[in-house]
Order: C-alpha cells, then structure tokens, then sequence
C-alpha cells in the first residue's frame, strides 16, 4: 500500500523530521552531571536493572506463592499489587468492598495479611516496592512491622512506596484525604525515611499513570517532575536539608509506543531534574542530582484483539526502557486488557527482560543510542516543552493550585479524546483494532475465586475477636492527637499496626481528622 | 455515564461522554465511587434515557445486577442501561440475559456505541 505524503509525528504530536544530521549536541559522559546519558558511568555493565514484576491477587495467601513462583523464574524485586478496597483505605469486610476483594490486587487489611504476604521471604535480602498511595503511610508502617519480626532492622531495608498523592489527584485517583492533609501525611513518611530507612525510597513521583489516563509524552514528563517539585518543596518546609532526602527521592515513568519519544523522555527527565536540584534547591550531593527510575510497559497501548500481539508490544517498550536507563523493570502480560496475568503470561513478560538482558547485547554500552540525530535533537525538544509545563504550573501558584484549578487534569482530558479520534478517523493505526483484524482464540485467565472474599472477611472477624481491642483503641487515639497536631504520624501509625488494628479503622481516624476528598469532574 | 464502586478509572468513560456530547447527546457524568442506589438516584432526578456503567476492576458481577435489581423496584425498567469496560465474554452474555442492552469491550469505537444508542432511543 502506497504510504500517503503526510506529517509524521510522535504518538505526543511532535513532528518528525524528513531527515536529521549533525547538530551541535555536546552531552557529557554517563554518570557526569547532568546525567542525560545514564546516572551512572558504567550502566548495566555494572548492575543490570532490577526485574520487578508488579504482582497480587485473590489472597494474601495467593499472592505469596506468586512471589515465590516469580522469584524462582529469576525476578530480582518485588512489587505489591493492591486490590482496590486496600486502595481506598477499606477492610475487605466494608459495605463498599463487596465484590471488589482481591480482583485487582491483593487484600491487606491488617498487620497479619502482611505477614502472610511475605512468608518464607525475607526482606532485608529483597528490595520490595509497594504501589500504594493515600494510605501508604498504614501499608508501609505494616512492612515495617513485618521487618521487626523477622529481626531485620530498618536501616537494611531496600524498597520503595508509592505514596505519590499528587499524581492521584491528577490521574488515578485513588485519593482519600484532601490535598494538603496528604502531603502533610507524605511530608512525615519523607522525614521518617530519612532518619529510619536510609536504602528506602519513601515516594515513588509517578507518570506512568499520567500517561495511562492519556497524556502525552511530554505531559507526562512535566507533571510527574513538577509532583517531585511539589515534594521538594514540602519537605525543605518541614525544616529537612535538600541532601538528607532528595537522594532517595525515586520516579516512575511509563514505557509506551513510540520508541525515540520514551527514550528521548527519560534522558531529558535525568537532565531537568540534575539542573532543577542543582539550581532551584542548591543540592550538594552528588546523590540529590541523579534521577533513578522504574518503567513499566504501557498497560493502555496492550489490546484485547489479538493479545500475542502484545508480547511484541510489551517487547519494544521494554527495550526502550532499557536503552533509556531503566533502574527497575516492570513487562505487561499479553492478558492485560483481560484480566490480571496467568502464571503463564507473567513468565513470557518476565522472559522478555531476560532475554533483552542476557541476550540482545543492549545492556554492553551506556546509553548506546547517544549521538543519533533524531534521539538527541528529540531529547531536547522534549527538555524544552516540558520546562514550559514546570514554569506554567510554577506560574498558577504550583501543583496543587493547578490541580485545584483542574489544569493537568484538562490538558490530560483533551490529549486522551484528540487520541481517541485520531484511532477512529483511521489517522492512529491500532494493529487488529482498526487494522489488520483477524479472528481469536480465546486465551486462557487468571480467574480470581469469588471465594476470596469470604475468607478475608472471616480472617477479620477472627482477628477483631482475638486483638487486644482495649488497646486497638489506645493506639488510635494516639494516632488521632498526632493527626491533629504537627507530630511525624508514623511512630503512632507504627503503635497501631502492631496492635492489629486495621487499614479501615487507621483510615477512618484519619478520616475523622481530615475529611475526605470529592473530585471536580473534567472531562 | 457512572463509575460505580471503587474503581477509578475514569479515562473511557470521559472521552466516551465527551463523544456522546459532540454527537448531540444530554450527559451527565456521576463522577468517581457511586453506589448503585447514587446512580439510580440520580437517573431518575435527571429523567435519563439511558444509563451507561464503566466498570475495569472486575466486580461487574456485583455491580450491574444490583443497578439491574433497583431500576425494577423503582419502575424505571424503561431506562436502557449499557455497560463499558473489561467485562469476558461469558460474563457479558450473562448480563444481556439479566436486560443489560449491550456490553462494550476494550477496543469499541465511538462510532459503534453512538450507533447503538441513537438507534435503541428514541430521539425528544
């Protein structure tokens, strides 16, 4: 078929170029400052990036034995998927998780399922991410917990939380609390971080949601460095010095379609935030300056038609998370658009980064595709369109002035619709959506026991009969008067989990604290 | 168009909404975590036509016959109701068997959804 003379641009609408050529691009070295070529000098050569299959469903129980299934296959990190009612801050047993127990992750609703999740795994010797937000502060103080009774003490510990309850406002959505009441609460994880858990990344600045909700590349990029400036911001108002926390500031970026425009992402994300912590915060530490990230492979970009396609899909994004210096790796299943992943699936996802690890060659040489025209001219087209997102929000008053004006939620909603029709009108080729269609064999699901449920429900019961609940209700009180006043919350949060009191019942004091959040649709 | 439980997903059902305004529709967007009993609620106090449900975290099983069970004890089985998101293909056929119109699967256009609906509902 005849190609037709058009404008080629990126999946973000950035123009593509006949042809490039040589330009001035004078980038340093990997690991010189300000790290567009990698954060450190030898890359992968050093360290590969860590595997890190994000996982959970049904049970505690189950999920476990996923953990172990997937450590056997060779991943080198965990991830904690949540089921929703955990999201939101419910017991499995409220009114408003009927139906929604472990069919998106799973359940944890006291101090015991956490025990139960990490059975026979010990964490002080495997780094564990938790994808948790409004209530990561309850989540993270139960991990805790689970470390002192497995005698690791928490300077050892190496992982990351979430916590990132700007984006949530933005994109996901999963807040509880209003704004400010949840970067008081990320404000006191940051600081306890910082005198607790040295090796332990207590926010995780997410765009990979952004993205999912349908921005553009350069969308995403703006808004998720301008949520860690948000951060920055916080913490330097607690009274914390730059270098005490911004090396443990961790990101999080989508890997999606459009191969040059991510990779062109992630360099240009290393090199804004080495300069936005060099000169707008005056940071010292060499530490402060690097940029690390996770990248998971774009969930939205998988189809339900023809789903082996999107082995190959999840294939291309992971590589170009690779060549754009991933520090942890997460690959979609080919079931994505169906359901969570089978065992099945989930090993050909995690195959697939072994394959580009141990076979492909591209780990040998950092940040290989330095130099190529197109890569660099994009990266700096990229630089420059997101500075303008950072000094317009700076402009509005910062973050959550914009979000409170519905600013990214906005231009999100218009980017994902302008998507939408451009698929439609034929002008966006989905292969086997509007292309290329072809029958299906129906591919084999994870299938969630409804059973689930019921046996959290009961786990609950039993454990609210045996608890000490005298003292349950010491603890939240406790909570409450920190709550209340400036007091960290996690010394008490941790006094609350250790009694077994529940993620329902810390929320709901919290609740009781600061109210709860009720969005401004945009459409 | 609602978002009913937990879910908050909400990145269909906007651009869907949008769709149908453009194409001259009345919407009104529920907005995030309503309850069944919210949704029908609000359907009766604007006298809708059709109901749409965007549901991607698989407690659809829940969800719908509870919607389904309270638009017949209000007497508003006149109200088509539709359903969009990640539903399998047994689960969608059992909903159409319990008087949901149509289900929508990752991968529906706009075109179709806006077909189904002008040609289901009566225009005025």
């Amino acid at each position: 078929m005849k190609t037709v003379d058009r404008q080629f641009t990126t999946i973000s609408g950035v123009p593509i170029e006949p042809v490039y050529g040589p330009g001035d691009f004078a980038n340093p070295s990997p690991g010189e400052f300000p790290y567009t070529r990698g954060i450190h000098r030898d890359m992968y050569r050093g360290k590969l990036w860590t595997m890190r299959q994000f996982s959970g469903f049904a049970t505690p129980e189950e999920t476990n034995l996923r953990y172990h299934y997937l450590l056997a296959q060779g991943q080198t990190g965990l991830s904690v998927a949540f089921d929703l009612p955990t999201l939101m801050g419910y017991d499995a047993d409220h009114a408003l998780s009927e139906g929604e127990v472990g069919k998106c992750g799973a359940p944890i609703s006291s101090l015991e399922d956490m025990e139960i999740l990490f059975r026979g795994i010990p964490v002080g010797d495997v780094s564990v991410s938790m994808t948790i937000n409004s209530p990561a502060n309850v989540l993270w103080a139960m991990y805790l917990a689970v470390a002192e009774q497995q005698g690791v003490p928490w300077a050892q510990l190496n992982g990351t939380l979430q916590n990132d309850i700007l984006k949530e406002y933005i994109a996901q959505k999963e807040y509880i609390y209003p704004p400010r009441a949840s970067m008081r609460l990320v404000t006191d994880t940051i600081e306890f971080g910082a005198l607790h858990t040295p090796k332990f990344n207590p926010v995780s600045v997410s765009g990979y949601h952004i993205r999912e909700a349908g921005s553009t590349a350069v969308q995403e990029l703006a808004f998720t460095l301008r949520d860690g400036i948000e951060y920055v911001d916080w913490a330097l108002q607690r009274g914390l010095d730059i270098d005490e926390f911004a090396p443990r500031l961790s990101f999080f970026f989508n890997a999606h379609n459009d191969f040059f425009e991510e990779i062109a992402k992630y360099r240009a994300a290393r090199k804004i935030w080495a300069l936005v912590c060099r000169d707008r915060y005056g940071a010292r530490s060499e530490r402060s300056l690097k940029l690390r990230f996770h990248a998971q492979t774009a969930g939205c970009s998988l189809t339900w038609q023809q789903p082996y396609n999107n082995v190959v899909r999840t294939a291309l994004q992971a590589m170009a998370a690779v060549l754009g210096g991933a520090q942890s790796l997460h690959t979609n299943s080919l079931d994505e658009a169906y359901a969570l992943p089978s065992e099945h699936a989930v090993t050909i996802a995690l195959r697939t980064q072994q394959v580009l690890a141990f076979e492909s060659g591209i780990a040998g040489a950092p940040d290989p595709l330095g130099g190529s025209y197109f890569l660099e001219q994009l990266t700096l087209d990229t630089e420059a369109a997101a500075n303008r997102y950072i000094r317009q929000i700076d402009d509005m008053g910062g973050m959550i002035a914009a979000i409170e004006a519905g600013f990214p939620q906005t231009e999100i909603a218009s980017a994902s619709y302008r998507y939408q029709r451009e698929i439609e009108s034929g002008e966006r080729t989905i292969v086997g959506v509007n292309r290329f269609q072809s029958d299906d064999q129906p591919i084999e699901l994870l299938q969630i026991d409804e059973a689930s449920e019921r046996r959290q429900t009961a786990k609950l019961a039993a454990l609210r009969a045996r608890r000490d609940n005298g003292n349950v209700q010491k603890t939240l009180d406790a909570l409450r008067r920190a709550a209340e006043g400036a007091e960290n919350t996690m010394p008490p949060l941790l006094d609350a989990v250790r009694a077994y009191a529940t993620l329902g019942e810390i929320c709901d004091a919290l609740r009781g604290v600061f109210g709860t959040y009720q969005e401004t649709p945009h459409i | 168009m609602a978002k009913p439980g937990l879910d908050g997903h909400d990145r269909g059902a906007k651009v869907i909404a949008r769709a149908l305004r453009d194409a001259g529709m009345e919407v009104i967007y529920t907005g995030l975590r309503q309850t069944p009993e919210m949704i029908v609620n609000a359907a009766l106090q604007e006298d809708v036509q059709v109901i749409g449900l965007s549901i991607l975290s698989g407690a659809h099983n829940a969800i719908v016959p509870r919607v389904l069970e309270l638009l017949r004890a209000k007497e508003m089985t006149d109200v088509m109701l539709i359903v969009g998101g990640i539903v399998p293909d047994e689960d969608a056929a059992a909903l159409k068997s319990q008087g949901v119109a149509a289900v929508f699967q990752p991968g529906a256009s706009l075109e179709a959804i806006i077909a189904f609906i002008k040609g289901a509902v009566p225009v005025g």
